[in-house]
């Protein structure tokens, strides 16, 4: 069975916070919803399953459920992959509504690290509570989200001589799209110059090549066929999904491919198209090297091969040949809770809905793609890809 | 050279690693390889993460190895080198480039392991230029 055309994404709302010390994290939980529900015309009673991550507080579905009065529920789903959880849970979404289990999934995301002070990227953190099994092995020797992916950045550079250059011009084009949304943290356009002369984080990595801290967040809703035909928005269908894990492969470490090596070829192959129909990609942005990575396993250029396809402007809007993160994505706009996934999802729908700023909407956008990673390219993450389709 | 070293923490110890632990206090880097595939695996597991057999056993690896992937970490109170090394076994673990000039670090580069001390007298498997 295939998910392809058996479900739709009713409605989008993304949170315009990017501070939230006013905020509790259950209430952009709700914020988030309502927002969603209002975008799609329906209403709480209508939802009939839900979807959350480790983001949400409490027992994920069981707290957020109580709290938000989501009293119908015939279906939950609390997958938990980081970052890449909200990609992976539409299609989690498709397959329950293609059941028969439920006809409007919603789904939200929701983080408050910059009001909590979160030294995101630059400290070890133990993950507490019961220890994974890789922890002793890794933690003491101060493992961080910047320095991990410098790691997989650094492997890069010296298998295939990708340059700074080159990743700068991912921000480059990040920048150029964030000048035009009002909510974006960063709206200042840079160069390359101004990536590569940014203070090094973790080499290879500057502060540049690295995403925003922000609070916020997102909802997305996906509902059955018959809803879809009910709701006077622009019908945004689902066509292809798939999500897969990648990891140190038993100590066979390999840094130079992420999990859409697989996630990719397998969505393209439910939707029945190919990278080159695709009109608009959301590319998960937490460093510039993972959208580089992510650009070559999805099948976008080839494997070696990203750094030429990502410079001179490739990415930009109205300019380069593949479009990508046209909200300005998480280097320029926001990564609520550190992950971002979900906006990934929202940006690809107001594409493919014609609804992105005008300054950045790509002219007839009737393929997108959306595609997360979550945790770490150095060690182990979780990879969600979906393809949508203007009907 | 980095003028302090970084204060290195304790790991916990399980069953299934606590031998591990107490070879390295005494300077020896085990590595668990399996009877089964023969393949050599890290971190080490009581199930072998290629072929699922449970006849895998404990080796005192070489020590020797080469620098697969390293990252300086700039904005930590006292810099310093995380690393992925590819050891003469085969296998490959996250370490510390140690005992060295940060800047000259490369992939591909031979290393071999030392043992420095951790908080609660352990002692952790760091690498350093060889």
């Amino acid at each position: 069975m295939s998910i392809k055309g058996k479900a739709y994404i009713g409605g989008i709302f993304e949170h315009p916070t990017r501070l939230a010390t006013d905020k509790s994290l259950a209430m952009i939980h709700a914020e988030v919803a309502k927002g969603a529900l209002e975008d799609a015309g329906l209403s709480k009673d209508d939802v009939d399953a839900y979807f959350c991550a480790g983001d949400a507080p409490g027992l994920g579905p069981m707290s957020m459920a109580d709290y938000m009065g989501l009293t119908k529920l015939k279906h939950f789903d609390s997958t938990d992959v980081g970052g890449s959880s909200y990609v992976v849970h539409v299609g989690h979404a498709c397959e329950a509504i293609a059941a028969g289990k439920c006809k409007v999934a919603l789904i939200t995301l929701a983080g408050r690290p910059r009001a909590e002070g979160m030294a995101t990227g630059t400290v070890p953190r133990s993950r507490g509570g019961s220890p994974t099994p890789d922890e002793p092995f890794e933690f003491p020797y101060g493992p961080t989200v910047v320095n991990m992916y410098g790691m997989a950045a650094m492997r890069h550079m010296h298998e295939f001589g990708t340059t700074s250059e080159q990743l700068a011009w991912i921000k480059v084009a990040a920048s150029h799209h964030a000048q035009y949304n009002e909510h974006a943290l960063l709206r200042d356009v840079v160069t390359v110059q101004d990536v590569v002369n940014s203070p090094m984080i973790s080499d290879p990595l500057h502060r540049m090549d690295c995403c925003v801290i922000t609070d916020g967040g997102g909802a997305v809703i996906v509902v059955a066929p018959e809803i879809a035909k009910s709701l006077k928005r622009p019908k945004v269908k689902i066509i292809g999904a798939a999500e897969t894990t990648k990891n140190q492969m038993g100590g066979a470490v390999d840094l130079t491919y992420t999990g859409a090596r697989y996630t990719g070829p397998a969505s393209f192959a439910e939707a029945g198209v190919k990278p080159s129909d695709i009109k608009y990609a959301s590319i998960y942005d937490s460093f510039t090297i993972t959208v580089l990575m992510q650009l070559e396993d999805l099948g976008f250029c080839e494997k070696g091969k990203g750094g030429a396809f990502v410079s001179d402007g490739n990415l930009i809007s109205g300019t380069g040949k593949l479009p990508f993160n046209t909200d300005g994505g998480g280097l320029c706009s926001n990564h609520p809770g550190n992950r971002g996934g979900l906006t990934k999802v929202l940006e690809a729908v107001r594409q493919v809905r014609g609804e992105a700023h005008p300054k950045v909407q790509v002219k007839n956008c009737d393929l997108a793609l959306a595609h997360g990673t979550g945790g770490s390219l150095g060690s182990r993450h979780g990879s969600g890809t979906i393809i949508l389709e203007r009907e | 050279m980095a003028e302090k070293e970084r204060k290195l923490p304790a790991s916990s110890t399980s069953p299934e690693t606590e031998e591990y632990w107490a070879a390295a206090k005494e300077g020896k880097l085990l590595v668990k390889k399996c009877n089964g595939c023969g393949k050599t695996h890290h971190y080490p597991r009581s199930l072998c993460p290629y072929c699922f057999s449970d006849k895998t056993v404990w080796t005192t690896a070489s020590g020797k190895g080469v620098i697969y992937s390293y990252s300086v970490m700039r904005r930590a109170p006292i810099p310093y080198a995380l690393a992925y090394v590819t050891l003469a076994e085969g296998t490959t673990m996250m370490t510390n480039m140690v005992d060295c000039d940060f800047d000259k670090l490369k992939c591909g580069q031979p290393v071999k392991v030392v043992f420095k001390p951790t908080d609660g007298g352990g002692a952790l498997a760091c690498f350093t230029p060889a």
